[in-house]
């Protein structure tokens, strides 16, 4: 049937076009298809990556069009790399990325073995466990804001009337200490679900036979868990980590809603150095250089990861 | 047929001749770019009487405080359409002019007979000149603002807080005229119980992302002996950004923050600021000028109830304040240079300017700043001309970003985050305009 339609849009098509269409290949014809998915790719991923690798080796600012570009050769990577304040951001950044990642595994791991259990009304707990996720970050940076304020936010007074501290003392977005972990703590609030959903995947992957085999060897749960739960629910927790990591390591809107970077720079992670070194200082080529270091490093960081999780996910 | 066809026919020249005057009415429309708050909204009101005049229509693009130098310098840097008119920030200025954004007013002043010696010289340096000192103009004196305090009345002229501060002070309570008397009035109004509710001595500008706590530091900073560079070699800056004067300043800034501020305000500017005063939190708040009618009109803390001072003096009797306020420009990249110099045209006569002051905007020009009614139009007009008189302005150098940012950082980190001493930061501060301005191939 397919076929005899076919065959008759060919009859139909004039001779000189039906002539070409049908000297086409299927490899031309695959190429043909796909060409302007590609031309978008290069224009919007491929060219930007090219041309800020070129403007990361020169003088050029955004807001000087006009003004001669200099090429400098590595001076913007070397300045980069010997500048303190970078590697402060970067430490900072390593620790939000440390902290969010655990709390985020143990937190998620946790809620997806629960869940797992399906006891009575798991699903609407899975819901409601859910829902923080699929708020827009714009919303939730706001929200805690509020929550944190020293003088009318809830946080402060829920803290307060546990620890009896002063509400007007809990300073969560001002205090140097406190500052880092008013940020950690909205994104493991809003972000642990996702973690929990791959573990849960993870988990249900798991054939109910293998714990039948280990019941009738007479395996503790514990041994159950230890032995079977965890090795087989790895890869999956490790690609979790892997996502979280690459994300956490380019956070910017959670920070920059909540501490703007501040106080000070306690806050301030890499992608805030970026944006503000690119469209405050208007250092288009020294950001560029620093973008590229950060590119070079989740690549490498993560191609590294990736391998690991292979070779977990062959034993 | 015929008359189906001459309907048609009727139709359509009637749908072309009304998309033609539609076009002819917008391509005379101007757009107007400048920062969404209170003065932006009495210039819309203002603008009517332009339309009236001319048939002029006039547009307005407004954005937030916060993204105002993002957007519209983005569209500067894009040689963007959207503005004809821009009312941009006074440290614009020198990148704008070597930059090419806005058209050079020179020859259209002399052709206009607008004359700047006829605007408060302050702003004429401030707002519109680059280089500055030279007669070059690139923008007409617009609004003029200047960072000044309110306090609240009310509080200070309570008997029983009078009598205590008396004891415990040795002064009448009312407005400082020193900065040491301001701290004094912060700490006795700190954590004080006044009418069932706790208040807190003063709201300043401790703000990271923008340029708020430079503005609010510099305030202080320029009191106590802080000087940008050597007068006599421009871009010399140690010995004098970081002067012994200078860290005393800067200290004194920090002791307000940590002695006198309410929980939580880290991040505070303009917006945090009138939040802070107008739901009666505090008992002074730094601000700048444009605030005031705002203030004034509120039931809660306005009226009687509100009181102004200028920028108080510095320990050796130095007295400045930080310039604030915008010039209006044409930008060269707009199609309708002809009708925005209109604009300008109409702007600088003296009535629409006196109208603009009495809407709330802030008028440059002498005509009615001098004017011997003026002091008494309003109960801050003579703070305002007190605190325009003594101005003091941030680096308005084409690379201003970088100097900000690096003393926003700098300042936020000691003052806020409590990071190191205040010579390590005014010492860090002059390595990185050093940097800037030898990026720049200035030094």
């Amino acid at each position: 049937m397919l076929n005899r339609t076919a065959d008759s849009v060919a009859r139909a098509t004039p001779e000189p076009l039906a002539r070409k269409v049908r000297g086409i290949s299927d490899k031309g014809l695959a190429w043909l298809f796909i060409s302007p998915t590609i031309l978008l790719l290069l224009a919007i991923n491929i060219f930007p990556l090219f041309w800020a690798i070129y403007l990361s080796f020169t003088n050029f600012r955004a807001n000087r069009p006009n003004e001669v570009v200099k090429n400098l050769g590595f001076a913007n990577y070397q300045r980069i790399l010997t500048d303190q304040d970078i590697w402060i951001a970067m430490q900072t950044t390593a620790h939000f990325v440390f902290w969010t990642i655990l709390l985020q595994t143990v937190i998620g791991f946790t809620l997806a073995w629960l869940i797992d259990r399906k006891f009575r009304g798991h699903a609407f707990w899975t819901t409601i466990i859910l829902v923080p996720m699929m708020l827009s970050p714009a919303v939730v940076g706001n929200f805690w804001r509020f929550l944190y304020e020293p003088q009318i936010g809830l946080f402060a007074y829920a803290i307060s009337f546990v620890t009896g501290i002063p509400p007007t003392n809990i300073q969560m977005l001002s205090n140097v200490e406190l500052a880092p972990w008013s940020i950690i703590i909205v994104d493991t609030w809003m972000w642990t679900p996702y973690v929990m959903l791959i573990c849960l995947a993870g988990l249900r992957s798991i054939p109910e036979y293998i714990y039948e085999a280990a019941e009738v060897d007479r395996a503790s749960n514990w041994r159950q868990f230890w032995s079977i739960t965890l090795p087989m629910a790895l890869p999956f927790i490790m690609l979790a980590v892997l996502f979280r990591g690459i994300e956490n390591f380019k956070m910017f809107d959670m920070v920059n809603l909540l501490t703007g970077g501040g106080p000070g720079s306690t806050t301030e992670v890499a992608s805030i150095t970026l944006k503000r070194q690119a469209f405050e200082s208007w250092r288009t080529g020294y950001s560029s250089a620093f973008a590229i270091i950060l590119f070079v490093a989740v690549f490498g960081l993560a191609n590294i990861y990736v391998k690991a999780l292979n070779k977990v996910k062959q034993r | 047929m015929k008359s189906t066809l001459k309907l048609a026919l009727g139709l359509a020249s009637a749908i072309t001749a009304s998309t033609a005057v539609s076009n002819v009415a917008h391509a005379e429309d101007l757009t107007l770019c400048w920062a969404a708050w209170d003065p932006a909204n009495a210039l819309v009101e203002l603008s009517k009487d332009f339309t009236k005049e001319t048939g002029i229509g006039m547009k307005f693009e407004f954005v937030p405080w916060t993204n105002y130098a993002d957007r519209f310098l983005n569209e500067l840097n894009s040689h963007g359409k959207l503005c004809d008119l821009i009312i941009g920030d006074s440290q614009w200025i020198g990148g704008a002019a070597e930059n090419g954004h806005y058209v050079k007013l020179n020859d259209f002043f002399d052709k206009e007979k607008i004359s700047m010696d006829d605007f408060v010289p302050a702003t004429v340096v401030g707002y519109s000149e680059w280089p500055k000192n030279s007669p070059n103009y690139w923008a007409l004196p617009a609004m003029g603002d200047v960072v000044g305090w309110t306090y609240r009345k009310d509080w200070f002229s309570k008997p029983e807080l009078q009598k205590e501060f008396k004891e415990k002070y040795g002064w009448d309570l009312g407005p400082p005229s020193t900065f040491d008397q301001l701290k004094q009035i912060a700490e006795f109004f700190q954590k004080r119980e006044i009418d069932g509710k706790t208040v807190y001595g003063a709201s300043i500008y401790t703000e990271r992302g923008s340029e708020g706590i430079t503005m609010g530091a510099m305030d202080v900073l320029y009191s106590f002996g802080f000087q940008y560079e050597n007068p006599k070699k421009p871009y010399e800056m140690d010995g004098f950004v970081n002067s012994e004067k200078s860290v005393k300043g800067l200290e004194f800034y920090k002791a307000l923050y940590d002695c006198c501020t309410p929980p939580g305000a880290s991040n505070s500017y303009m917006g945090e600021g009138v939040d802070a005063f107008k739901s009666g939190q505090v008992a002074m708040h730094m601000n700048f000028a444009f605030t005031w009618p705002g203030l004034q009109k509120d039931e809660n803390v306005g009226g009687d109830k509100i009181g102004y001072f200028v920028n108080p003096k510095g320990p050796d009797g130095d007295q400045f304040a930080q310039l604030g306020g915008q010039g209006i420009s044409v930008v060269s990249y707009s199609d309708k240079q002809e009708s925005a110099l209109k604009y300008i045209k109409w702007f600088a006569n003296k009535d629409v300017q006196a109208k603009w002051w009495s809407l709330g905007g802030y008028s440059c020009l002498n005509a009615v700043v001098k004017d011997p009614k003026f002091p008494a139009s309003q109960p801050y007009a003579q703070t305002f001309l007190d605190s325009m008189a003594i101005v003091k302005d941030f680096w308005a150098e084409p690379s201003y970003a970088p100097l900000l940012q690096a003393s926003q950082k700098r300042f936020h980190d000691y003052v806020v985050a409590g990071q190191g001493s205040a010579k390590d930061a005014l010492d860090g501060l002059v390595k990185d305009w050093t940097q800037v301005f030898q990026d720049d191939g200035k030094m």
